[in-house]
């Protein structure tokens, strides 16, 4: 098949925010409601983001001559996340689940598990999609019931993973499943004997990012299926794996408070109320001034948790709870104003603010609920104490 | 090297518990401390501080327990070793 990578080698390559806006401006606004109705990002754009070398440009990238330079920094990655998640949340969504996976491949994988796949995910040849929830758990990852045994040097892999973010389109997924000691990540390609994907239609929010059920019944893994260290360590992938998916939603996050913001000091300016312009009503002033507040609060949160990261710091995993906490109830409580300011027009189809809301609230659940987090931050308040 | 580096490890350990009372032989997992959240930041931390990367064969249980066997494992994974 003759794809758009190989035909628009013009594509616009993304390389830090500006580039991002410009991308997401031309290629995903335009379109995002239209992908929320058909509950569906298409392929078209698939595979423009493989051409514009959005999927995981923070892998080391061959230059040519069998250099490699590091790849993208996270502080860039989540400023062209950020701009993704102000264009289309479900979109953000697919690529934080890329994200996600390609990092553990590269982090924990084995030389050969690198060779293998890391490549092919960076081009977003292949898609991958991160399979923890199940129907009995979701906040609580140590109650997961999928399970490993060991087979003829290999593993064999039995459960259901629920809520997957583009199971219905991934080649690859990460699953977490109980191995004889502990909980282990192993990686099944999509067309493995056994496994059977289920489409989620209809979700409140995020609803192009083509959810699934995915079952496993006796799938045969071979020994190099499973990622990283087993035994106490093995909890790190999960938490590391998790603490990137934060930061990327919390990113996302700060693209929906902006979107919020663009689109309702648009409307104010333009509708009349009594005469009066609603960008001249104090009431609506105010909503307004909270919005850019906390747009930039959020947004510098993000940029010091991916500051961490950059420089490796142990402080980036807390520094990231904190601002995927931030950001998110700061974006579904001004998603929520948002539709307010555009009135009944914020309910209807014409506006994206709508969409804004249903989206909003999704980043209050997932990667961490508003819940787990207030406990965790609650939990390591000691830390504070300076 | 590995003097200092009990010491790094046990400063970092306390200012992350401020209640507890350790010493570089005491198993930091048998006395509770250790959930998958510090586990990940105290593997950032050494890989940060001492400038090494731990790979996953030597990321045991064991070579976690305490101050000491973790200034180990860093002796044993530092290029300049003396
Ligand atoms: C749109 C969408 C996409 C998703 N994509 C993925 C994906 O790609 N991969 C994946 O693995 N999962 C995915 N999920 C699942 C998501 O990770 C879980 O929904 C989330 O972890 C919460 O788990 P749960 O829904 O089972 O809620 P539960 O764990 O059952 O929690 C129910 C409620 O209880 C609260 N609660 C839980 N524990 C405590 C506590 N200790 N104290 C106080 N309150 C508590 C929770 O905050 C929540 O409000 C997705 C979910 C959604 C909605």
């Amino acid at each position: 098949m003759t794809t758009l990578a190989e035909t628009a080698p013009g594509t616009l390559q993304v390389t830090d925010r500006k580039s991002a806006r410009a991308f997401v401006d031309t290629h995903i606004v335009p379109y995002a409601d239209a992908y929320d109705r058909q509950g569906r990002v298409p392929e078209e754009l698939l595979e423009r983001m493989t051409a514009a070398g959005l999927w995981a440009p923070f892998l080391p990238r061959d230059t040519g001559g069998g250099e490699m330079d590091g790849g993208m920094d996270l502080v860039t990655l989540g400023e062209v996340h950020e701009e993704v998640g102000r264009g289309c949340s479900s979109v953000r969504s697919l690529l934080t689940v890329h994200t996600m996976v390609s990092w553990a491949v590269q982090r924990w994988g084995s030389p050969a598990q690198r060779e293998q796949w890391v490549p092919a995910l960076g081009r977003g040849d292949v898609l991958a999609a991160f399979c923890l929830s199940e129907p009995g758990a979701g906040s609580d990852a140590s109650g997961i019931a999928s399970n490993v045994v060991e087979k003829n040097g290999g593993w064999v892999l039995n459960g259901v993973k629920k809520w997957i973010t583009n199971g219905q389109r991934a080649d690859l997924f990460l699953v977490f499943a109980r191995t004889a000691t502990s909980i282990g990540a192993f990686l099944v390609p999509r067309d493995s004997p056994g496994v059977e994907v289920t489409p989620i239609e209809d979700m409140l929010g995020t609803r192009a990012s083509m959810i699934a059920e995915i079952s496993f019944r006796d799938v045969a893994l071979g020994p190099d299926a499973l990622l990283g260290p087993s035994g106490f360590t093995a909890g790190m992938v999960l938490t590391g794996t998790l603490d990137l998916g934060r930061y990327s939603v919390a990113t996302g996050s700060v693209g929906i408070i902006q979107a919020a913001l663009e689109a309702c000091a648009a409307y104010a300016s333009r509708r009349t109320v009594g005469g009066s312009l609603l960008k001249d009503l104090p009431l609506i002033q105010a909503k307004l001034s909270d919005m850019v507040t906390d747009a930039r609060a959020a947004r510098l949160l993000v940029a010091e948790a991916g500051r961490l990261k950059d420089a490796g710091e142990a402080s980036t995993i807390m520094a990231t709870w904190v601002a995927k906490y931030f950001a998110s109830t700061a974006a579904a409580r001004h998603a929520s104003e948002a539709v307010q300011i555009h009135g009944a027009n914020g309910c209807g189809h014409d506006y994206p603010v709508a969409r804004l809301y249903r989206d909003a609230k999704v980043m209050e659940i997932i990667e961490g609920s508003n819940e787990i987090q207030r406990v965790t931050i609650a939990s390591q308040a000691e830390r504070e104490i300076i | 090297m590995s003097g200092n580096a009990k010491e790094q490890i046990l400063d970092f350990v306390r200012a992350r518990y401020p209640q507890a009372d350790i010493d570089e032989t005491q198993d930091i997992f048998a006395l509770g401390f250790v959930n998958s959240l510090f586990a990940m930041e105290l593997v950032m931390f050494i890989e940060k501080t001492f400038e090494v990367t731990i790979p996953n064969d030597e990321l045991k249980i064991d070579n976690f327990r305490t101050a000491n066997t973790m200034a180990e494992l860093v002796d044993r994974l530092s290029p300049a070793r003396v």
